[in-house]
């Protein structure tokens, strides 16, 4: 027998019995909205598929549109545009970010490094209708649309997430490590080479791969850039490129119902396309991580 | 590394530091008296290699505006082994990096005096900082191997990495043989040399930074701290191994741990708040200090 007071138990009273039922309602708020998201995605991906069902098969990969008053037909110019206009876009923005990631995270003073960093996270919040206007204004009036204005619209969106990335994975290699080289008598830029670089090279891979699944979608800066484009597979730079994001946009407005589906059946294609991307992305984003911290 | 952080692991080991139990006054007597007065008077070998000593004069450091460094002068005998105690902040690794010109290297740092090499100033206007550090290596107070390579490979990074003469191919492989021989190591991994640096245990880690360091030949090795980050059997195998450093180096460490200084120093000094306090060989240093403040500190009153 207990000669404690006949009160005395252990079981959760007051405060306690409060917080414990506080901590379970947050918990589910918590969870449901983590389904929420996730279900959103779900829902979009299904509703894509279910609407582009019957646009989509192998003809519609394949295939340029048809010819005005037939059926059929697909999306095979527009692949190759934007395509294209990434590479073109990628030739641009990989190398000018890269460097100037490089340039932040090792060479630059703080202050300077500061600047820079600010400056790329503005560049990052432009929208991309303002940079598709200002590409407009400079290349495009006075002269005609072209793939390259176009590219080079996607580049300038692709800069400050290339840069930042590079400079992110570049600081994850510890600062130790770079004084051990330092220490041993190698030199700034050959202990970067040598030491830093390869634990960072997947990083940087996953930093532009980001950058290309970032602009593949991009639909604003094209409409002014690279819109009028032909029906047919072209490689030409010089002239306006067609793409998948334009051509979603076109068909959607289209008065002709068998191109809503074939935009639903785009739309399902730019979607798996930037699925891949940041998949593999990840992929060499952890190995990054486990190579910078030497596990 | 950046002031602050150092600041920070700083505390942490001396936070950490009364739980190994202050040591009395008579264990650093002890610990002094058995290494320094029996083993080293009778059985200290002639170094095999004679290296050059150093010398610091009015060392003045500052990070930005903030005065780290007050004035320090020291000399650093050649072949022998001088550790550098105090209280966290009080200038010792600041002191340490100005040996090999690292403290240049965090932005705002700044140094001035002068630091000669064998008569030859580290600071010279015609004196580069590359060429100053493949003399003068340091061990850090982390392990840091480079976590991309081999265990090979980390050690002839120094080679085939800084601007010295090439290595031939061949020497490549006895150098790096002799380095691992050199710091303890050879026979834990001759066996598996192409494995990665990073695969191997924290006190591994350390000799393997110390061969590293010895690969390039240096003249002086600085030891930052190198056993902070290690358990007792890995520390004592450091200090046994800076006994054999000794003879084909001149040493300088820097220690939180008083009975470390008392067993592997020669000579050692005493610093607060960025001054020099006092230099003495290691016994006298634990036995029968000149001042206050370092009996004060090394019988564990404060610090």
């Amino acid at each position: 027998m207990s000669t404690t007071a006949p009160d005395f138990n252990l079981r959760a009273s007051g405060r306690v019995r409060r917080r414990q039922a506080v901590n379970r309602l947050s918990l589910l708020a918590a969870s449901g909205s983590a389904v929420l998201a996730v279900a959103v995605l779900l829902l979009l991906i299904v509703s894509v598929i279910v609407k582009s069902a019957g646009a989509l098969n192998l003809d519609f990969i394949t295939q340029t549109p048809a010819a005005f008053g037939q059926t059929g037909g697909g999306i095979a110019n527009a692949l190759v545009g934007t395509g294209l206009l990434i590479l073109v876009a990628m030739a641009m923005a990989v190398p000018i970010g890269v460097f100037a990631g490089i340039y932040t995270s090792e060479f630059a003073r703080p202050g300077p490094s500061a600047i820079v960093r600010l400056v790329l996270d503005v560049l990052n919040g432009v929208p991309s209708i303002v940079i598709g206007i200002f590409i407009f204004g400079l290349l495009v009036v006075g002269h005609h649309q072209s793939g390259f204005a176009g590219s080079v619209a996607l580049a300038i969106i692709m800069l400050p997430i290339i840069a930042r990335s590079t400079q992110e994975v570049l600081a994850l290699v510890p600062g130790t490590v770079k004084e051990a080289g330092l220490a041993l008598g190698i030199s700034r830029w050959r202990t970067f080479l040598a030491v830093v670089l390869p634990a960072a090279y997947g990083g940087i891979i996953t930093a532009t791969l980001l950058g290309v699944a970032r602009v593949a979608g991009e639909t604003a800066p094209l409409l002014f850039t690279s819109s009028i484009a032909p029906n047919t597979v072209t490689t030409n730079v010089s002239q306006a490129l067609p793409s998948i994001p334009v051509t979603i946009f076109t068909y959607s407005e289209s008065p002709n119902p068998e191109q809503h589906q074939q935009a639903w059946a785009a739309a399902l294609v730019l979607i798996v396309f930037v699925l891949l991307i940041s998949i593999v992305a990840r992929l060499f984003a952890a190995r990054a991580r486990r190579r910078a911290l030497g596990r | 590394m950046a002031p602050s952080d150092s600041t920070r692991t700083e505390t942490e080991q001396s936070a950490a530091q009364p739980a190994v139990g202050a040591p009395s006054a008579a264990e650093l007597r002890a610990a002094a008296q058995t290494d320094l007065g029996e083993r080293r008077a009778d059985a200290r070998p002639a170094p095999l290699q004679t290296a050059r000593g150093m010398e610091a004069r009015d060392v003045l450091a500052w990070y930005g505006a903030s005065q780290a460094l007050k004035g320090i002068s020291l000399p650093f005998a050649p072949n022998q082994v001088t550790a550098l105690i105090g209280p966290s902040g009080c200038g010792k690794s600041t002191f340490v990096r100005c040996l090999n010109r690292m403290h240049e290297e965090i932005p705002g740092g700044r140094v001035e005096g002068q630091i000669t090499l064998d008569g030859h100033d580290i600071y010279a206007s015609d004196a580069d900082p590359v060429t100053v550090r493949s003399k003068i290596g340091m061990v850090f107070q982390k392990p840091n191997p480079f976590p991309t390579k081999s265990i090979f490979d980390n050690v002839a990074a120094g080679l085939k990495l800084s601007g010295g003469k090439r290595v031939k191919r061949s020497d490549l492989r006895d150098r790096v043989e002799s380095s691992l021989r050199g710091a303890g190591l050879w026979e834990e991994v001759k066996d598996r040399l192409s494995a990665p640096g990073m695969s191997l245990s924290g006190g591994q880690q350390q000799r393997l930074c110390i061969a590293r360091a010895i690969a390039v030949e240096p003249e002086v090795v600085l030891m930052d701290e190198p056993c902070s980050a290690l358990d007792p059997v890995a520390t004592l195998r450091i200090e046994e191994l800076i006994h054999e450093l000794r003879q084909r180096y001149t040493i300088v460490i820097v220690t939180h741990n008083m009975q470390q200084a008392a067993r592997v120093a020669d000579s050692t000094a005493f610093m607060l708040s960025g001054e020099l306090v006092e230099f003495a060989p290691t016994n006298k240093i634990f036995t029968d200090p000149d001042d206050e403040r370092t009996e004060q500190y090394v019988t564990g009153k404060f610090g």
